[in-house]
């Protein structure tokens, strides 16, 4: 309806809510291809009944657990992997932010030259786009089991995170500082040191304290495919159906990721 | 004080007082060892034959990877729409969730602070637990397959999609919402006319960047048995059909970032 | 028509924003409060409709006691009580005609109101409205696509489609250039003497109050200080009001203190009072 039409219609009293796309044919195209799509979906997906209803109870129990969590029969499994993750959390934070700085400069379009550029966003693309675990399991039959190859997993995911984030910070920097120390006559690294660092520290350490939240959290996964961690420990109780030992678990990496929030949200203020 | 005179008499300047400096000093110190105490630890628990051998095991398995058996790919599209499927399904079931569950958690908007720290913990219980921890759980209870990749994905994108979400309704313009309320309008239709228009675009945009993430974690889900291209994935893997795996790596690699392409032109539409 | 009895509010912190405030507004009168920064204007009107709870005292429209309402029975005093803000408070994502049909919000259902049907005479009357002020071509505009003085104009058509007795009306001109100023404190005015309104105006701007309000009411730290008809506003009322300042001599050229909207001010429109007026603002700003 034109602009003109709908005024006319509104000084009648008739008046509807202007439509969010306004080709017709387009609105219900789009409306159509959704309920297909849906359709196609949901009838795909096979779902075996008699399992799900023998799995209520399994269900109940595991609900069950979490009411009384046992902490204690597998203590010592439960510090042991507890220990490991938490190591592999810190090393490879660390080692992941410290290479992630030289990529994150180099996949930053306006200080990096070209070739440099292509080539850390190729490292960034590939880390960014495997899961954790996928990573996890060609490290695992490169370095062997255990915590080690979680460690390098964890690294190799954080540069890829960090260094896009840190590249596209980089790359909305305020420029005008940057002039300013660089029309001082500082060399390349002055003028890192003291307009863009200022810039990006803040965020950078917040970003850490992020990514130290998630490989706490991804630390307790690769455990299944054996690279250390606690994950190994809850993939254990849980298909033993130790329920109890598994809710412990669970409860204590909600604990844990929990202070880490708390904390990471202090120290942001405290950079600020 | 940063500026000190000599015993010249000369002021002098330094960035920091000598307190704050040896602090700084002490924290590098605690954070260097407690670094090394860590190295150390997962160093113990290494064996070091393994990793001396691992680039002669990474050529090794280069080698095996290629060239990838490319007929293995036409066993792939059933389980690559599963997996699509998966992260579709559950994003939308997720989000289903989360939505009231945002509303809740947000301080201008809960009912009842007690009501707030409840959505809370549901959130921080979502986030918390990983997409593959949740289908570890949910194979043991619903059985293996695609049910219960979806619900694993639903119960991990809650936790995302209503924190975010829940940030961005405490982050509107208190103005318009006390100009509804002015109106004398019920608490339904303040939320509808002054929170909803707010909050849409950022409810669009983190629910799109959601989706895209989903689609690289159900890829992954069948490792555990919940569907999806995981379980081809699992099963090349312990056949060590290495060059069945790099056909599986491609498909990923080329799904994700067709996804990744989508979520980012839709976020760019609506901003 | 309105009567404040011995309003106060304290805010949990402890400040005291009004303190006993007694009141009353006929029927068709238009005030203004005026007051510096922080002597609790906001709050008073806010008061009025409950957006903010007062602490003690009692307010009665036409015999109700407003300050006793919950639910059901707020939504139904609210309506009839029209609010015009300071940043217009539109909501900036929802075209030109959803904003002012939210006026009638108090009088339709939740489902009537998400589909956006809204009643034939509701959608006459919103346009007739949007001619009044001006805008019946900016049906289907966005709120955010107007200029200040347009959202003002929206702002005002949404408070009168509640059809409502009094009209609160919170620094309509604070975020607008002094010519728009003017024409938005005529409009007000007019469409009060149209319909027989009572509005309580807050404004920073003592020389518009003198020109558009049948009474001025100074408050001054949550109390009244001044209560009477725009002429008997003096320069010593002002001191009481607003402190020592200068108020007749020119002042000297504006420093930078002076943001631009206030410095405009000075332009030729309404020497005596601008004079007035930026002076006002200068000494709150300092």
């Amino acid at each position: 309806m034109s602009e003109h039409a709908r005024q006319q219609a509104a000084q009648r009293g008739q008046w509807r809510r202007l439509p969010l796309i306004e080709s017709p044919r387009l609105r219900w195209g789009l409306a159509i291809g959704a309920v297909v799509y849906l359709f196609l979906a949901l009838t795909s997906v096979e779902v075996n009944w008699a399992r799900v209803a023998e799995g209520a109870g399994r269900a109940v129990n595991f609900l069950g657990a979490f009411m009384q969590p046992d902490f204690v029969s597998r203590y010592d499994d439960i510090v042991a992997g507890l220990l490991e993750s938490l190591t592999m959390t810190l090393t490879s934070t660390v080692l992941g932010v410290l290479l992630a700085i030289p990529v994150g400069l180099g996949a930053a379009r306006n200080i990096s030259p070209l070739p440099i550029y292509f080539v850390c966003r190729a490292i960034i693309a590939v880390s960014r786009t495997f899961q954790e675990i996928i990573i996890a399991i060609l490290f695992v039959v490169m370095f062997g089991f255990g915590p080690f190859a979680g460690m390098i997993t964890l690294a190799f995911a954080t540069i890829g995170f960090m260094a896009k984030l840190l590249a596209e910070d980089i790359e909305d920097l305020d420029w005008r500082q940057v002039e300013a120390v660089r029309a001082t006559g500082a060399s390349w690294w002055q003028t890192m040191n003291h307009a863009v660092q200022p810039q990006v520290m803040p965020r950078l350490i917040g970003l850490s304290m992020y990514r130290l939240d998630i490989n706490f959290r991804e630390s307790s996964v690769i455990g299944i495919v054996g690279a250390g961690g606690i994950g190994a420990t809850l993939n254990t109780s849980l298909s033993r159906y130790e329920y109890d030992t598994s809710a412990a678990i669970l409860l204590i990496i909600i604990a844990i990721v929990l202070l880490c929030e708390y904390s990471s949200s202090h120290v942001r203020r405290w950079t600020q | 004080m940063p500026v000190s005179t000599t015993p010249q008499g000369q002021p002098v300047w330094r960035r920091r007082t000598t307190r704050a400096q040896w602090l700084q000093y002490l924290a590098w110190l605690a954070g260097v060892s407690l670094f090394l105490l860590c190295w150390k630890l997962i160093s113990d628990n290494t064996m070091w034959v393994f990793v001396e051998d691992a680039g002669r095991q990474g050529a090794d398995l280069i080698s095996r990877m290629t060239p990838p058996k490319w007929g293995y790919a036409n066993v792939l599209w059933k389980p690559m729409w599963d997996t699509i499927n998966i992260a579709t399904l559950g994003t939308a079931l997720g989000i289903m969730m989360a939505f009231p569950v945002a509303f809740l958690a947000a301080r201008n908007t809960t009912p009842h602070p007690l009501v707030r720290s409840l959505a809370l913990m549901v959130i921080v219980s979502s986030r918390s637990i990983n997409s593959l921890i949740w289908a570890m759980l949910l194979v043991t209870i619903l059985g293996p397959g695609v049910l219960a990749g979806i619900i694993a994905i639903a119960l991990r994108s809650i936790g995302f999609v209503g924190k975010l979400l829940y940030e961005a309704i405490e982050e509107i313009h208190p103005t318009p919402v006390e100009a509804i309320s002015a109106t004398g309008a019920s608490r339904l239709q303040v939320m509808n006319y002054g929170v909803l228009p707010q909050v849409m675009p950022a409810f669009a945009g983190i629910s799109v960047y959601r989706w895209d993430i989903n689609i690289r974690e159900s890829t992954v889900l069948g490792l555990v048995g919940a569907g999806g291209i995981g379980l081809q994935l699992n099963a090349s893997i312990n056949s060590l059909a290495w060059d069945q795996v790099s056909v599986i790596f491609i498909m990923i690699f080329a799904t994700v970032l067709v996804s990744e392409w989508i979520s980012a032109r839709v976020r760019h539409a609506i901003i | 028509m309105l009567t404040l009895t011995g309003v106060g509010k304290r805010y949990p912190t402890g400040d005291r924003a009004l303190t006993d405030i007694e009141l009353t507004l006929p029927k068709g009168q238009v005030m203004a409060l005026i007051g510096p920064s922080g002597a609790g204007k906001s709050t008073l009107i806010r008061c009025v409709n409950r957006l903010v709870e007062p602490t003690q005292g009692s307010i009665r429209l036409d015999g109700t006691e407003l300050t006793k309402l919950s639910g059901h029975k707020l939504r139904h005093a609210r309506r009839s009580m029209g609010m015009i803000f300071q940043e217009y408070a539109l909501v900036d994502r929802l075209t030109v005609m959803e904003n002012v049909l939210s006026g009638q919000l108090g009088y339709v259902g939740f489902w009537r109101s998400f589909l956006r049907r809204y009643p034939q005479e509701a959608v006459v009357e919103a346009f007739r409205l949007l001619e009044r002020v001006g805008l019946p071509h900016a049906i289907d505009k966005r709120a955010d696509a107007l200029s200040g003085g347009q959202r003002q104009r929206v702002g005002i058509a949404r408070a009168l489609l509640q059809s409502p007795k009094l009209l609160l009306v919170d620094e309509p001109t604070a975020s607008l250039d002094p010519k728009t100023s003017r024409q938005i404190m005529r409009l007000i005015r007019e469409l009060c003497a149209e319909r027989e309104l009572a509005a309580i105006i807050n404004i920073h701007d003592v020389a518009l109050a003198q020109q558009f309000a049948d009474r001025i009411v100074g408050l001054r730290a949550g109390e009244i200080v001044f209560d009477g008809l725009p002429s008997e506003l003096t320069s010593e009322i002002l001191t009481t009001i607003y402190g020592e300042e200068d108020w007749d001599t020119t002042p000297e050229p504006m420093d930078d203190a002076v943001s631009g909207d206030e410095a405009t001010n000075t332009a030729p429109i309404n020497p005596p009072y601008a004079r007035v007026m930026s002076s006002i603002e200068a000494g709150a700003a300092r």
